[in-house]
């Protein structure tokens, strides 16, 4: 069995190491890149939303590399996702891919139920060393997450910023390849020293919250590399989502750390007070929440037609003048061209510096 | 007398004489915004963000209309889910909060939640409390409620005859309506029902088929059973209603010998129909099978072009069967 997976930024680091440690042969699928996109675009209908078409492209690259099983992950809606497995099944079949396809649906509520999942998923794996397969993933990605985080603070405020963007990628490699928890620990303490060296700006950056679907806020191919961008325009960027966040809420039931779930929704309950799938209500209430704490701005991403961050951005326009936060939506789809997302940021930047010196210059 | 203002668009083609009933029966007046025309349109597209879907950029325009009356309430429901386990879509499920952040000055809303996902419970409790606004007896709104399903279901009989739910609401409202339509072919039509039974919408396209000389078999009209059935084949579930009971139309349609061809009408950037289209296109191969996406730019010259083609293609397709016993495609 040779199992692949889609990417979905950094996430691809902790499921290469849990499936590794179920004993089960990884072909990964490659970077994405425009051709995956290409790939994806040709065989998935017209009007579904990106994801689809980029998880598509990552398993037709996959498949021709050799892989003959696909893991993938399933959901009750209503957002589209869960529905996702189910044609992407039924384009690769008539494609003519012959392939097993693996779906874990989300529990409801059990972990246990996870775990069965994933040790019937592995080679004679009992439910200890699935467990412990589970365990190590979470361990890297916490590694993976505080070095995001990092990057966030030192990016925007690095006088060199090519150089902390090599530090951090080298680091995400060698992670990457490693297998032993100790030596990850020890990557993850060398990348924040280094980075810690950088010699940064006096001046303190711009600060922008970044909210919406969790795919095209998480990968980078996804939002034309927006953290990135907004980065070197030397603009403080605090992700409203990481994936260990998701995962604890919806997997896991909140068992491994504390979640703020509740407390979103509770900021959001005077704008937007159901469930309305997907990533909806937390955008509403991660925007409401910056504005409490005096975030410069608000950038909302999704992909074209997602029928949550719709919802959402027609509330947005209601929160941005009530709670006095600048928002900007941004719905990324095949079509979209790099030049102008670039000059899109300069521009809300810009708009966004003007605003800070002009209430500066009131007090 | 207090006076209810209702939206005629969504939910209105599938429930108007349930809400009808139940508020006239607690002594409220209903007013409906009158049917949709261009300046409805252009009235929800002003309001609506760009990326929402026609029909709910249309649902903003009727709103818009209702804000000009003096309305003691407005009714614009949160329909989460109308049976267990599936849903509509999301944007029925923020409707209000939507509608809130774009009007400035409302009526104060009647938002209700209908959430039958898991249990009718939490439904009636809202329902009671509706009624609280109108009547104090909790007798009455029941009556009410049980007078509202009767009609409901009264008016559904009428749309298994083969007419629309639009029509159908007319014929229930009391209008007299001539059902002689001269066909020498057979259409089956899937859409979800608040674009494809507004006039404005779809462009008329079930009164053009008619006028084509087609007779047009709605998904109201196969009994729900077997819809249910037929959906059922699929290797998951599908967890919305609407496109559940499209795909189970579907594979209904393809097994009745009389039907010619379907046409599936899906607006622009539907979520669940991009998926529901796909489903169905890949796996009927037995009838000829046509989607007609629209939006509020829709020519009505192509649509017209595309249909009387695809009348075509069936009709030429059927003298060739009887000639030769071969399919056009084969």
């Amino acid at each position: 069995m040779k199992i692949t997976y889609p990417h979905m930024g950094n996430a691809c680091i902790a499921i290469e190491a849990m499936l590794q440690k179920l004993k089960l042969e990884v072909i990964p699928p490659p970077p994405i890149s425009k051709k995956t996109l290409e790939i994806g675009v040709k065989h998935c209908p017209e009007f579904a939303c990106m994801p689809l078409k980029i998880t598509m492209g990552n398993f037709i690259e996959a498949l021709d590399r050799g892989a003959d099983t696909i893991l993938m992950a399933g959901g009750w809606g209503p957002c589209r996702f869960g529905y996702y497995a189910q044609v992407e099944r039924d384009i690769l079949s008539d494609l003519g891919y012959s392939f097993e396809m693996v779906i874990l649906e989300a529990p409801d509520s059990r972990v246990s139920e996870l775990f069965r999942q994933l040790q019937a998923l592995g080679q004679n794996v009992s439910i200890w060393e699935a467990f412990k397969a589970l365990k190590f993933a979470w361990h890297k990605l916490q590694v993976v997450e505080e070095l995001e985080k990092k990057i966030s603070y030192v990016h925007p405020r690095a006088l060199d910023k090519r150089k902390a963007e090599n530090i951090y990628d080298q680091a995400l490699r060698e992670i990457k390849e490693t297998q032993d928890k100790e030596e990850i620990d020890q990557l993850g303490i060398s990348c924040l020293a280094s980075l810690d060296q950088l010699a940064l700006r006096a001046e303190e950056p711009l600060r922008i919250g970044l909210v919406g679907e969790i795919y095209t806020v998480l990968e980078p191919m996804a939002n034309f590399r927006i953290i990135c961008c907004l980065g070197r325009l030397s603009v403080e960027v605090d992700n409203s989502i990481y994936i260990s966040d998701w995962l604890n809420d919806h997997l896991l039931g909140g068992l491994v750390k504390k979640s703020h779930r509740r407390e979103l929704v509770k900021c959001a309950g005077p704008y937007l007070n159901y469930f309305v799938g997907g990533h909806g209500l937390e955008t509403v209430g991660s925007t409401v929440s910056y504005a409490h704490q005096n975030y410069d701005g608000v950038i909302q991403l999704g992909p074209l037609t997602c029928m949550p961050e719709i919802v959402a951005q027609s509330v947005l326009k209601r929160v941005s003048s009530e709670e006095g936060i600048p928002c900007m939506t941004l719905y990324f789809d095949e079509h979209a061209g790099a030049a102008g997302i670039q000059t899109r940021l300069e521009a809300f930047t810009d708009m966004l510096r003007r605003k800070k010196l002009a209430k500066a210059a009131m007090y | 007398m207090k006076t209810v203002g209702m939206p005629r668009g969504l939910f209105y083609y599938y429930y108007y004489p349930w809400y009808k009933t139940f508020f006239n029966d607690l002594g409220a007046r209903v007013i409906l915004s009158s049917p949709t025309t261009r300046i409805t349109i252009d009235q929800g597209i002003n309001k609506a963000v760009d990326e929402t879907c026609f029909p709910i950029k249309v649902y903003f325009g009727h709103v818009q209309e209702l804000c000009q009356y003096d309305l003691d309430y407005l009714f614009v429901p949160r329909i989460v889910s109308i049976e267990a386990r599936s849903y509509i879509c999301p944007k029925f499920m923020g409707v209000p909060d939507m509608i809130r952040a774009s009007f400035s000055s409302l009526p104060p809303l009647i938002d209700i939640t209908i959430d039958l996902s898991r249990s009718q419970r939490s439904f009636k409790e809202e329902l009671y409390k509706t009624g609280q606004l109108f009547s104090k007896s909790r007798r009455r709104i029941k009556a009410a409620e049980e007078h509202s399903s009767q009609e409901l279901k009264y008016c559904q009989t009428i749309a298994a005859q083969g007419y629309t739910m639009a029509e159908a609401i007319d014929i229930w409202e009391g209008q007299e309506l001539t059902s002689t339509w001269d066909s020498d072919l057979c259409i089956g039509v899937l859409g979800h029902g608040y674009s494809l039974y507004d006039q404005t919408i779809s462009l008329d396209i079930i009164g053009r088929l008619r006028k084509m000389g087609c007779r047009v078999v709605l998904p109201e009209v196969l009994p729900g059973e077997r819809v249910e059935n037929e959906a059922a084949t699929m290797p998951k579930r599908i967890f919305w209603t609407l496109g559940r009971k499209m795909v189970g139309s579907a594979f209904s349609m393809e097994k009745m010998p009389e039907i010619d061809g379907i046409i599936y009408v899906a607006c622009f950037g539907c979520g669940p129909d991009s998926f529901i289209g796909e489903i169905i296109e890949r796996k009927l191969k037995g009838k000829p099978y046509m989607m007609l996406v629209i939006d509020e730019h829709t020519g009505e010259g192509g649509l017209v072009t595309r249909l009387e083609a695809f009348c075509d293609m069936l009709r030429r397709r059927r003298r060739q069967k009887i000639e030769d016993n071969l399919p056009a495609y084969g």
